[in-house]
């Protein structure tokens, strides 16, 4: 909004929010991340490298989908989709992992660590590492490695060592506290590369930056398909990457209305809703929203999807929220794989069910923003990876026990 | 304003010629009431401070020994106010007695109202681990008004300008950390400590305020060797890993003991 200063301020913070909450040991890191993308971005040299890999390896811009038959059930809302799903390894996480690899050897660094809670960051970092000949470490919690054992053998099968975080509730919160142990002992030559828009300063912001391609890309193909635009803008939120890869470049549109869709698990009481749920904490590095008791331990969280199964949330997502210039609304695991299934059904799109809750949200907003409403939603991945997921939950499998009881 | 047990207790040991051991435990591991025998137990054996540790359950700069200490302590239901309690016992016993936290604990409880029970309970002071002076705005009056210590910790990886602002925003102690790394035990103590505690040296010629060195420190020997240039030992997980491996409290109480027996007769070397 052209009244409020932009975020984040020269220490990181997003209002009351964002900062940096990290051990002293690794400031000098943090401030190395920070120096390096100030100078990089400038640097017509290393934006050309950038803009070539997205191009000629990711497969950018990607395509906007007019999704004429899915618009059906949104209350007749034209639904317009943004073809993350459509990049190289299958969701937006690369345009974030080729800027920070490319940054990793600006860097003289010659090591990546990353978390991943679904793969999908896990597989694009992999891939990046493979490209520029960097040695990849990936923490994916040991829950997450059952969830996804299709992205495990891919991260495998492209060079990287998964390593299986057993501790804690083993999912992408403990995966994120193991990388930065191991990020603290070796910082010297590894660079952690960060998948989400939280964390210590200056990762959200730099996360967004390498991100805000896709809603620049998408601003410009509303425009260009309707001649104006959208009336609201829809993606789902864990950490919340591929959100403000959507949002920012309509931030200060202030007709546009965000609407963020978190993870509402089976309910109030097992969620990983952290802006409609939880409350202003300090997590992994950051003020933000998290789910935590009344003596500030991390509450566990719960979603059907590993990507979206986290219980804090970036920083700027919790600014959006509290300056009210974005809104957040929960989506249930039913709710997000309804919205699934109607897309494969409709429009012959298996999207990833972190994406699913996008869907889910466009079609609560397009019931109430009535047919003459243009909706954009960030279709973020692809649903290869939950092909095992949706089977069970659908019960499409032969002699699936499981599957039969739903 | 008067000096908190703490700065009393530094300033005795470096009258005595030596170093001070500092002895870590997380408040309820195993559980609240043994937590205390424990403590007591480090005190008889020779720690001249305790720092009570805040368990929590995103330990980012713990290694797995303290994680599993932390875990236990939280299973068996610790909260913070069970800290308080184990302070106040560890205060009865006459050694200075610090929590060790990390900050979202802190911050849920309210920092003025932590500050103020934390004081109550005889407690000096606190060692926040991920949080750093530029984002201690609200720690620094809280504390300031409740005439608690604040402990920052500087790392090998500080620039010169950072351990001056660091050292600066520091009472009581600043906690060197001996290595980039976790907590945890290790086969040698880093040679970045030594360097380390140089450099912290230069800034605080002035003012004198102690140097105490953590991470990795686990024998007599170990802690001779660091009591040598620091003014004081922190040793965490050694503790944490006698009291694990004991098949039951009696057993932890005789080996914490004898090792805090040890680790005092390293720092009088």
């Amino acid at each position: 909004m052209s009244n409020t200063p932009p975020v984040p301020d020269a220490h990181g913070h997003y209002g009351r929010f964002g900062g940096r909450f990290a051990p002293e040991a690794l400031i000098a890191a943090l401030d190395e991340v920070e120096a390096e993308w100030e100078k990089a971005r400038q640097d017509p040299a290393y934006q050309a490298e950038l803009d070539d890999l997205l191009r000629t390896y990711t497969g950018r811009p990607s395509a906007l989908t007019d999704a004429r038959n899915f618009s059906e059930h949104c209350g007749g809302a034209r639904v317009l989709l943004k073809r993350e799903d459509l990049n190289h390894t299958g969701s937006h996480k690369i345009n974030n992992v080729l800027g920070q690899a490319l940054l990793t050897k600006r860097m003289g660094k010659t090591r990546v660590i990353a978390e991943t809670g679904a793969g999908q960051h896990g597989v694009a970092t992999a891939t990046a590492c493979a490209l520029m000949g960097l040695d990849c470490v990936i923490y994916m919690g040991e829950e997450d490695t059952r969830r996804q054992a299709l992205n495990v053998a891919r991260m495998r099968m492209l060079g990287a060592e998964v390593v299986p975080v057993t501790i804690g509730s083993r999912t992408l919160k403990d995966a994120i506290n193991e990388a930065f142990r191991d990020w603290v002992a070796n910082v010297d030559h590894t660079h952690y590369l960060f998948g989400t828009v939280a964390g210590p300063h200056p990762f959200p912001k730099l996360v967004r930056d390498l991100h805000y391609v896709v809603g620049a890309e998408a601003r410009d193909q509303v425009r260009a398909l309707t001649g104006r635009l959208p009336d609201a803008v829809a993606a789902c939120v864990g950490g919340g990457s591929n959100a403000i890869a959507i949002f920012a470049a309509f931030i200060p549109d202030e007709g546009v209305a965000l609407y963020g869709f978190e993870a509402g698990g089976e309910g109030p009481s097992r969620t990983a809703a952290s802006i409609t749920a939880g409350s202003p904490g300090v997590f992994h590095g950051a003020r933000t929203y998290l789910l935590q008791d009344e003596y500030g331990q991390t509450l566990p969280s719960h979603s059907i999807s590993a990507g979206l199964d986290y219980p804090a949330v970036g920083p700027e997502h919790a600014y959006l929220a509290d300056t009210g210039r974005a809104h957040y609304e929960p989506i249930t695991d039913a709710e997000a794989m309804e919205a699934f299934r109607l897309l494969c059904r409709t429009e012959g799109i298996i999207p990833a069910i972190e994406s699913a809750h996008a869907l889910a949200g466009a079609r609560k907003l397009g019931e109430r923003l009535g047919p003459d409403a243009v909706i954009l939603v960030n279709l973020s991945g692809r649903g290869d990876k939950d092909v095992d997921t949706a089977a069970a939950y659908f019960g499409l499998m032969d002699s699936d026990p499981e599957g039969q009881a739903r | 304003m008067t000096a908190t047990t703490l700065q009393t207790t530094l300033a005795e040991t470096r009258a005595a010629g030596r170093a001070a051991l500092i002895g870590y435990l997380p408040a309820g591991f195993p559980d609240v009431e043994s937590s205390v025998k424990v403590v007591e137990a480090m005190v008889e054996g020779g720690c001249d401070v305790v720092e009570v540790g805040l368990p929590y359950s995103d330990p980012m700069m713990d290694g797995p020994t303290i994680q599993r200490a932390a875990d236990r302590a939280l299973a068996a239901g610790t909260t913070t106010d069970d800290v308080f309690r184990v302070v106040e016992a560890t205060a009865a016993t006459g050694a200075a007695a610090v929590v060790m936290s990390y900050w979202n604990p802190i911050e849920r409880y309210g920092v003025g109202r932590f500050a103020d029970r934390l004081a109550k309970a005889g407690g000096a002071g606190v060692i926040t681990p991920d949080l750093i002076p530029e984002e201690s705005q609200e720690w620094v009056e809280a504390s300031t008004a409740a005439g608690l210590d604040r402990i920052f910790l500087v790392a090998p990886s500080s620039t010169d300008r950072r351990l001056a602002l660091t050292t600066d925003a520091c009472s009581g102690f600043v906690y060197a950390a001996s290595l980039m790394g976790v907590t945890g035990t290790r086969a040698q103590v880093a040679d970045t400590a030594e360097t380390l505690v140089r450099r912290v040296r230069e800034t605080t010629a002035d003012s004198g305020l102690p140097i105490c060195v953590g991470l990795g420190i686990s024998t007599a020997a170990q802690a001779a060797e660091v009591a040598a240039y620091a003014d004081g030992v922190i040793v965490g997980a050694g503790f944490c890993q006698r009291v694990l491996d004991a098949p039951d409290l009696e057993t932890a109480l005789t080996a914490v003991r004898s090792f805090a027996q040890e680790l005092a007769a390293g720092v009088r070397r």
